[in-house]
């Protein structure tokens, strides 16, 4: 494959962290459902966003890698591009529905369910290259990942600095999401008390 | 060598324009924050 190999370690360690970030999406989501506790929401939402960025990555990597290698930027027909894009749409619906609901609990609710259901397509995802006919690469196979000694060595490096970047921006709009609600609660407080006071 | 830099361009740039859009965020919640903190200033001045 030549120096074109190397985007592999971007495009593994990316595609690893969205699917860490939409197993998030899921856990907070029943969380929500669970407690009825908005910061829940809140994380579900930063990690969503946090894994489309990276899902983008992914596919953006994994389309540049493919001109050269598989003389297209696109096979349409192959299952794992395939999934990989209605896992993507699936999060942007996601963000859609958020958008057209008010803030409250019929927002959190149907985005916590939302958020779950579309997590199912991450197990296909993963298992479309084992279940179906495929030209996309399979490195991790049952008997581990098949690559050699120094390859897999850039892999780990790669797997943890992409989770460090990823935890941290998930931390980051997690707390400016729980910031921006709280400062949107005090402010209705505020505009109580002075229609209370006059 | 072109696909390659293509593609680490490509991580890069969305990396980047994903700070961007957490940056502006942040500013529009410093805002918010500082609006507060000017209407409380301004209910105990009364």
């Amino acid at each position: 494959m030549g120096d074109v190999q190397r985007i592999f370690y971007f495009h593994m360690g990316t595609a690893w962290n969205s699917f860490l970030t939409f197993f998030a999406v899921f856990v907070a989501g029943i969380a929500y459902l669970i407690t009825r506790k908005s910061k829940w929401d809140k994380l579900g939402a930063a990690c969503a966003e946090v894994g489309m960025v990276f899902t983008t990555i992914v596919m953006v990597t994994g389309s540049i890698w493919a001109k050269p290698i598989w003389n297209t930027w696109w096979a349409w027909g192959d299952p794992r591009l395939m999934s990989v894009m209605v896992l993507w749409l699936m999060y942007a619906a996601y963000f859609i529905l958020r958008s057209s609901l008010p803030e409250g609990d019929k927002k959190y609710k149907f985005s916590a369910v939302f958020g779950i259901i579309a997590f199912l397509d991450v197990p296909i995802v993963w298992m479309s290259i084992r279940w179906w006919r495929t030209i996309h690469p399979v490195v991790i196979t049952s008997s581990g990942a098949e690559l050699a000694a120094e390859m897999l060595h850039a892999l780990m490096v790669s797997l943890i600095a992409m989770t460090v970047l990823c935890v941290t921006l998930v931390a980051l709009r997690t707390a400016q999401r729980l910031n921006s609600s709280l400062a949107d609660e005090v402010f209705q407080q505020l505009d109580q008390e002075r229609v209370s006071r006059q | 060598m072109s696909f390659l830099f293509a593609g680490y361009l490509a991580v890069w740039t969305i990396i980047f324009l994903y700070l961007v859009y957490l940056a502006r965020s942040q500013k529009q919640v410093n805002a918010r924050l500082q609006e507060i903190s000017d209407k409380l200033r301004a209910s105990s001045d009364q």
